[in-house]
């Protein structure tokens, strides 16, 4: 340091502004901090609200073994009986479909996006995607009821059309948008060396994308699928209106179902608050919390386990 | 078989959008020895060797004129099979680029794209990984690691590999781009070794940033400048009897 200017400025700073310059980013630092942290808070405080409604029910005489394994759901009847098996077979027969159908075509569009498209097409086709994302559940809904409803009876030739198929293909559609975006953020991440490198050794674009950028982008489309996941489990409006809303163990496709979601939706503005009844909708609400844990759980073990290999 | 032929260009230009790259390059590269292609950032040095696998044309916007002989044929015809093209013509980068597979996978990757699954035998895969590895001088070190991901190796160690990974489809030229500018001292040293070593069955090409490399390793030695070759000579007679001033000046320090 021998630039006698830069000195003089160093030394030369008043002591009141050094404390406004101290108080200052003490300020932005807890602001930044309690940005950080109130993710946790929100997650356990949900929990803990939600837990606590069905906290006097779960340990005050709720027969689990029932409510797993029954399918009768009977909860306003004088002899109440709280089954939940059809509906978790519901939500997860719907989800399972749905995955089915969007998890091939929501990382086969990702794919197309990031890697086969340039320029105007790549565009207009993100902007589309994205597009789908912005329309309502209800309105989802409302397509299921109104377009796929006719066309699966007519196809399937079904008495009903408002069942599994109905509430997945929307689920599909509406997962989809969340797997492209993630997912081509993912294959964008990979480092173009690894393209280069597959291409210079006669790698043909789909063997480079089937052989490096899919292993390579691994955990992050994984990423992508698990947040459809999440988004067909906990999705409600579309399934309520489009799966049939009857209290059924599917042995098919185009049986109609109820999921958990629907059945929450449905009955608690009906029940009184403290009830019986309204405190098994909050154990089915936190059951569902429990299946997105699990989920996302065994998405990081599984990445975990993928890393240390 | 006739005897190999190495790479012949005759007034190869090239155009990255309006700004031209190479101009009227002819020359030509001879089997069996190693050549070096020196010259300051931006002569276009690169991008004369990316032509010879036609990676350039990854960029949008490269257009080239002439012609470029390899093996005796014209790999810019139309029609041309790039992938059989970078089958013979295998490349190495400046940085060391090897995919996020396993060591195993990384030498066979050239196999498993060039020939359908019926057409590999177990026994033929696993001598290929061994002979590969052997030939770089990394099967000591790697044979108990083959399913250990390539990408935590040594930087020397994944710069073998990548040399390692294009042997098994038996390429004749290798293009070596400043192959030893991310490696140590040592590492470089030992990687040189290596290229001496390859240089009797290939022709290789390498393009170099340190002239004290391109004396120690390369048979002939071109220099180019603003996308012009100045001089192609052996090496020895380049850097000790330049015919060209620029050349001479090069090779100096008296600019680059």
């Amino acid at each position: 340091m021998d630039d006698p200017g830069d000195n003089t400025r160093l030394v030369g700073r008043s002591p009141a502004r050094e404390r406004l310059h101290r108080a200052t980013e003490l300020v932005i630092e807890t602001v930044i901090r309690v940005c950080g942290v109130s993710a946790v808070i929100f997650v356990f405080g949900i929990f803990y609200f939600v837990f606590r409604e069905a906290a006097p029910l779960l340990f005050g005489g709720l027969d689990l073994g029932q409510l797993l394994t029954s399918s009768a759901w009977y909860p306003d009847s004088s002899n109440p009986r709280y089954g939940a098996f059809a509906l978790i077979a519901g939500t997860l027969s719907v989800t399972l479909l749905a995955m089915l159908i969007a998890v091939p075509l929501g990382l086969g569009a990702a794919v197309f996006v990031s890697e086969f498209c340039t320029g105007r097409t790549k565009e207009i086709l993100k902007i589309v995607i994205e597009l789908l994302a912005a329309i309502p559940s209800v309105v989802w809904g409302f397509i299921g009821l109104v377009i796929l409803n006719p066309v699966i009876i007519d196809l399937f030739d079904t008495p009903v059309g408002l069942n599994i198929l109905n509430g997945a293909i929307l689920l599909a559609l509406m997962s989809v948008p969340i797997m492209v975006s993630i997912g081509e953020d993912a294959l964008k991440a990979v480092p173009d060396a690894y393209r280069e490198a597959a291409e210079a050794m006669g790698a043909t674009r789909w063997q480079v994308t089937w052989r490096v950028l899919l292993p390579a982008a691994r955990n992050g489309l994984l990423a992508a699928v698990l947040l459809g996941v999440g988004r067909a489990v906990g999705e409600t409006m579309a399934v309520l209106m489009a799966t049939g809303h009857s209290v059924n163990v599917p042995d098919s496709p185009l049986d109609s179902v109820r999921t958990i979601t629907a059945t929450i939706a449905a009955e608690l503005g009906e029940t009184a608050q403290g009830s019986n009844h309204y405190r098994v909708l909050f154990v089915l609400g936190s059951l569902l919390f429990l299946i997105t844990f699990l989920v996302n759980l065994t998405a990081d073990l599984v990445i975990r386990g993928v890393k240390k290999r | 078989m006739t005897k190999p032929q190495g790479i012949r260009t005759e007034n190869l230009s090239l155009w990255y959008g309006q700004f031209q790259a190479l101009l009227d390059v002819s020359l030509e590269i001879h089997h069996g020895r190693v050549t070096g292609l020196i010259g300051p950032s931006g002569c276009g040095k690169t991008t004369l060797l990316r032509c010879f696998n036609r990676i350039n044309e990854r960029i949008d916007g490269v257009r080239t004129a002439g012609h470029v002989h390899i093996l005796g044929e014209d790999i810019y015809a139309p029609g041309v099979d790039l992938v059989e093209l970078r089958k013979r013509v295998g490349m190495v980068f400046q940085r060391p680029n090897p995919l996020p597979l396993s060591v195993r996978e990384n030498v066979l990757f050239g196999l498993r794209i060039h020939f359908r699954r019926g057409e590999l035998r177990k026994d033929e895969l696993a001598h290929a990984v061994e002979a590969s590895l052997k030939e770089v001088g990394l099967w000591e070190a790697l044979k108990d690691k083959l399913g250990h991901r390539a990408t935590s190796l040594s930087l020397e160690q994944q710069q073998k590999l990548c040399i390692a990974r294009l042997l098994p489809l038996r390429p004749e030229v290798l293009l070596m781009d400043e192959p030893c500018s991310a490696l140590d001292p040592a590492a470089t040293q030992r990687v040189e070794q290596l290229i001496r070593e390859l240089r009797d069955r290939y022709t290789i090409l390498i393009v170099t940033h340190n002239m004290a490399q391109a004396r120690r390793i390369s048979d002939e030695c071109i220099f180019m400048l603003l996308g012009k070759l100045i001089e192609h000579r052996r090496t020895e007679d380049l850097f000790i009897s330049p015919k060209d001033e620029r050349t001479a000046n090069y090779v100096e320090g008296r600019f680059g």
